[in-house]
């Protein structure tokens, strides 16, 4: 039995040509036109100058693609057979930032590492969607749907949120809890257990709002209402507003956007960057950047459906619901439909990390992809 | 194995959920979308162009005001100012103290502009000083090159030609201030003066024009981007007054050092043809600012400059007022023209003495022999005869104790008593005394030289209630509205017979002011009116001599006047205050003023 098992591992491997003809074209297409926008959007976000922000973006851009199409040739047995150590391995990098990192924009999240500034938190966002996949690709259902089954898996979501929370950044801290919640829902852990969560939740809201910092505070306050204080902490939602109505359907054209150009928008080259280009490109640009982002996930959660292997399904769908959360809390935010939390949009947004991160998450979802048909075992 | 095929199983159903919920999520972004660029896209491109456009007044430049001959009395001039942008420069300090070789800046100044500089953001443009001389400004401009960052800039000012010579009637402008009703968003603007007095006051809102529109693009730290509209303003209207330059100019040169009032009108149309107070100011100072010093110099002058004394100075008439008195006795009727009273030089009343001017006595007199000596007995008589009221009455007729209204701030009322008025301000009833020596102009009655000339104007004129205005007449198209006052014409006469014999007939107390122009004669009354009281004992030691006692003990000197005799056109009161006497020298100056407007009169190509 063992022995046939390790026969069929070996013979299922595929070649480089296989796995070259097995990329999805058309996704990888997707995604350099978003980039492309991206960096249109930061040239003009100089005002119209490929420097400082467009040319580095690009080159980035390339960095993260060659790290995609290497990380598609990878055997997805090996991201199974090194999902604890990655995961681990990205804790300590957490703790150690928790110790000693960077201190910038108010908050722990940096390790220096020269020549760019290493964010663990945006690393842990993949470690744990490979740890979890890994668990649960080793337990039956029985294990997943008791309580004793869930404690582990618990662990490995509480443990890294509550580090990236006391850095602080709300942000990314909720976005790990949100997308291990929608790895515990494809699993299939009871409906009644979220409901349970959901009430504790409400019901220890007031200690959490407690133990928010005062800008935290102060970003959900002006959430619930921008016009509270026009000037201060409103004033990031209301000009983005301003932006985005006064684009109109059409918009005021490429390197018009007057509230981009003249400052009103205020961080127009990150997370504000989809309400320039909404100021400029009008509602048709921003459709249509939604509809390639609809796009993006429909091809991933239809490659993670197509995979035979459980950990290549939920690998797939925890990496997709992450990057989903990137583009809906970013959208959202900016369209005033949620507090200012700071999330980028993720291939527009300039910001290295962030890019590498997702581009990191396609490479594994085409690798998924590709290698659709490789049953693997439970370990 | 079931189990893991349920495990499999469920994993499939729930991304399918998982998976369309996401894509549904991200289609509901669209409808904020829409919400947001179409259904509130108006409200919202309204609220960026708020951000984007910065709107800013121009301002126009104030009307002219000429005087009735086309002389410009008040105009604009360009100013000069030194300005700074920070950002331009490499080193403010440096920058400042090059500029300070060049121009002296005293230690607040540069202060204010330190402050200023500190205070704006480094590509607002700061003034360092404005009224720049002519020399200073090249002196800048040449040194351009070491001064990165200062420019000159150019602007207007109001300025006044005649300085000191139209301070009273045409005013200035100076700075808005708290107090200013701000009825025109051109008053928020930094530096804008408005008219703060006399014409520049009155006619303010005609002066000031329009105010243009600049539209600029900035951004959110408020840097201008570009210009996107330019709407130039309105000039404000130019005004042509009633004033007449020459005779302006003839006024002050005839008060001199002296203070006083000259007020001149046309005795037919109102028109105020000179409107002297004495000393004045220049109100250049006010439009550019005065100084501390210079304020406290204008202000503790004894001569008091900043008071308007034609319209704020408070005057007994003295015998000016000897014609209102006649005119209310030839209407009651209880007086004639041919009734003769006897002086004596002096009248008892109880226990009381009254004195004429004249010691001796001026014998038997009518009221036109009254008239040309000034005789105070005839007047404290007939005074004594037909009651305060009737003179009151009379007076009030001829515009004493009332304001003018011609526009110019502070005017006072002025007092006019009568029994009434005794008993509502003192709560006694009047004395036969207090009507004695309202006969001669004395006692409560106050009049400003302005209603001097007024009533001598409605004298002149045959009794028609002309009123002072500075709006020049045009006979093209505005008609006089004086209504006739309906006294008699023959009254008239008698009084105005007793002004022209005292110019005119021997013994008249102004004869040697008289003159004979081309056949044109003039008349007039002569006023003295003490400022202190002559005691018994200093009668009876001798009065002393004008000359001899302190300026402010003086009496003031006062003249009514009009010319021609025959065909009257011009009123004339004339003050002088501590002059010592009417005839000695408020008559001549009335006289001269008269005979220059005569002079003219015959010079004058004919206006259109």
């Amino acid at each position: 039995m063992y022995k046939a098992y390790e026969t069929s591992f070996r013979n299922q491997s595929l070649g480089l040509v296989d796995k070259f003809w097995g990329i999805s074209f058309s996704y990888v297409f997707l995604i350099m036109l978003l980039a492309a926008i991206g960096v249109t959007m930061l040239y003009s976000a100089a005002n119209g100058s490929w420097e400082p922000w467009a040319l580095r973006q690009l080159i980035r851009f390339a960095l993260g693609f060659a790290i995609m199409i290497v990380l598609a040739f990878f055997d997805v047995r090996i991201f199974l057979r090194y999902a604890y150590w990655f995961y681990f391995g990205v804790l300590a990098l957490l703790i150690l930032v928790e110790i000693g990192g960077h201190v910038g924009m108010g908050a722990q999240r940096w390790i220096n590492l020269g020549f760019m500034k290493l964010q663990p938190s945006e690393l842990m966002k993949i470690a744990l969607v490979l740890a979890l996949a890994k668990y649960f690709n080793s337990t039956g259902l029985q294990s997943i749907e008791s309580i004793k089954g869930i404690i582990f898996p618990a662990m490995l979501v509480m443990v890294p949120v509550t580090l990236v929370m006391i850095q602080p950044d709300l942000g990314t801290a909720l976005m790990l809890l949100f997308s291990a919640a929608a790895m515990f829902f494809v699993v299939g852990i009871q409906i009644w257990k979220f409901g349970v969560l959901a009430l504790g939740a409400i019901i220890s809201m007031p200690v959490a709002w407690h133990f928010l910092h005062d800008y935290q505070k102060n970003r959900v306050l002006t959430f619930l209402d921008p016009e509270r204080d026009p000037l201060g902490a409103g004033y990031h939602i209301i000009q983005s507003k301003i932006a985005l109505g006064s684009g109109g359907v059409f918009g005021k054209g490429f390197l018009n956007g007057t509230q981009s150009h003249l400052n009103f928008l205020p961080e127009k080259h990150t997370d504000f960057i989809f309400t320039m280009l909404s100021e400029e490109f009008g509602m048709i640009g921003a459709v249509a950047v939604i509809l390639i982002n609809f796009l993006i996930i429909a091809y991933s959660f239809i490659f993670a459906l197509r995979s035979t292997s459980y950990f290549g399904k939920l690998v797939a769908v925890g990496l997709t619901t992450n990057y989903f959360l990137y583009v809906m809390i970013n959208i959202a935010m900016v369209l005033g439909l949620l507090p200012v939390v700071g999330i980028p949009l993720p291939l527009i947004s300039y910001g290295g990390t962030v890019l590498l991160s997702v581009m990191t998450g396609f490479g594994i979802i085409l690798a998924v992809n590709i290698n659709r048909n490789i049953i693997i075992g439970k370990d | 194995m079931n189990r893991d095929n349920d495990k499999g199983k469920v994993l499939i159903y729930r991304s399918m959920i998982l998976g369309v919920a996401e894509l549904l999520l991200l289609l509901l972004l669209i409808f904020r979308l829409y919400y947001l660029q179409v259904y509130q896209a108006d409200k919202y491109a309204t609220l960026a162009d708020e951000n984007r456009i910065s709107t800013r007044l121009l301002v126009p430049p104030r009307g002219i005001i000429y005087d009735r001959h086309q002389n410009m009395i008040a105009g604009n001039q360009q100013n000069f100012q030194v300005m700074m942008v920070a950002e331009q420069t490499t080193d403010v300090d440096e920058t400042l103290e090059a500029l300070k070789k060049i121009m002296p800046l005293d230690e607040a100044e540069e202060k204010r502009v330190r402050k200023d500089l500190k205070r704006n953001r480094s590509f607002v443009p700061v003034k360092i000083k404005d009224n720049l001389s002519w020399e200073e400004t090249t002196k800048i401009l040449l040194n351009a090159p070491d001064l990165p960052g200062v420019f000159i800039d150019e602007g207007l000012s109001r300025f006044y030609p005649y300085k000191e010579m139209f301070a009273h009637v045409v005013g200035y402008v100076a700075a808005v201030s708290e107090k200013d009703v701000k009825d025109d968003p051109l008053l928020e603007v930094p530096g804008f003066k408005i008219g703060k007095s006399g014409i520049e006051r009155l006619f303010d809102k005609e002066l000031r024009g329009k105010a243009g529109n600049l539209k600029l693009e900035v951004n959110a730290i408020g840097r201008v981007m570009k210009e996107i509209e330019r709407v130039d303003g309105i000039a404000g209207d130019k005004i042509e007054l009633s004033l007449d330059l020459r005779l302006q100019q003839k006024a002050y040169e005839l008060l001199g050092n002296e203070s006083g009032a000259v007020v001149m009108m046309n005795v037919n149309t109102g028109e105020v043809l000179v409107f002297a107070s004495a000393p004045a100011f220049d109100p250049n100072i006010f439009a550019t600012g005065l100084s501390t010093e210079q304020w406290n110099e204008l202000n503790n002058n004894m001569k008091k400059p900043l008071l308007n004394k034609a319209v704020s100075g408070l005057y007994s008439p003295g015998s000016t007022f000897k014609m209102v008195v006649g005119l209310a006795a030839l209407e009651s009727g209880m007086v004639g023209k041919q009734t003769r009273s006897f002086c004596a030089g002096k009248m008892n009343l109880g226990n009381h003495t009254f004195h004429c001017w004249k010691d001796a006595g001026h014998g038997y007199l009518d009221m036109v022999q009254a008239l040309q000596h000034s005789c105070d007995i005839f007047f404290y008589e007939t005074a004594q005869k037909i009651g305060i009221n009737k003179i009151a009455e009379m007076a009030k007729r001829f515009g004493l104790g009332q304001k003018t209204n011609v526009g110019i701030e502070n005017e006072k009322r002025g007092l006019i008593p009568d029994t009434e008025w005794k008993k509502q301000r003192f709560g006694e009833p009047w004395q036969q005394g207090e009507s004695i020596i309202s006969g001669i102009g004395q006692g409560y009655i106050l009049t400003t030289p302005i209603q001097l000339a007024t009533m001598v104007s409605r004298i002149a004129n045959g009794g028609y209630a002309v009123s002072p205005t500075f709006k020049k007449f045009s006979p093209k198209s505005d008609v006089i509205e004086a209504k006739s006052m309906g006294i008699s014409p023959l009254n008239m006469e008698v009084v105005k017979q007793g002004m022209f014999e005292v110019m005119n007939a021997p013994g008249g107390t102004a004869l040697r002011s008289g003159f004979n122009f081309n056949g044109q004669k003039m008349a007039g009354k002569t006023g003295t009116t003490q400022v202190r009281r002559i005691s018994m004992k200093e009668r009876m030691s001798g009065v002393l001599g004008q000359e001899e006692l302190e300026w402010k003990l003086r009496n003031h000197a006062l003249f009514v006047g009009y010319a021609p005799y025959d065909n009257p056109k011009y009123g004339i009161a004339v003050l002088v205050e501590h002059g010592g006497s009417g005839s000695g020298v408020a008559a001549p100056i009335g006289s001269k003023m008269l005979l220059e407007a005569l002079k003219l009169d015959a010079t004058d190509k004919p206006v259109d």
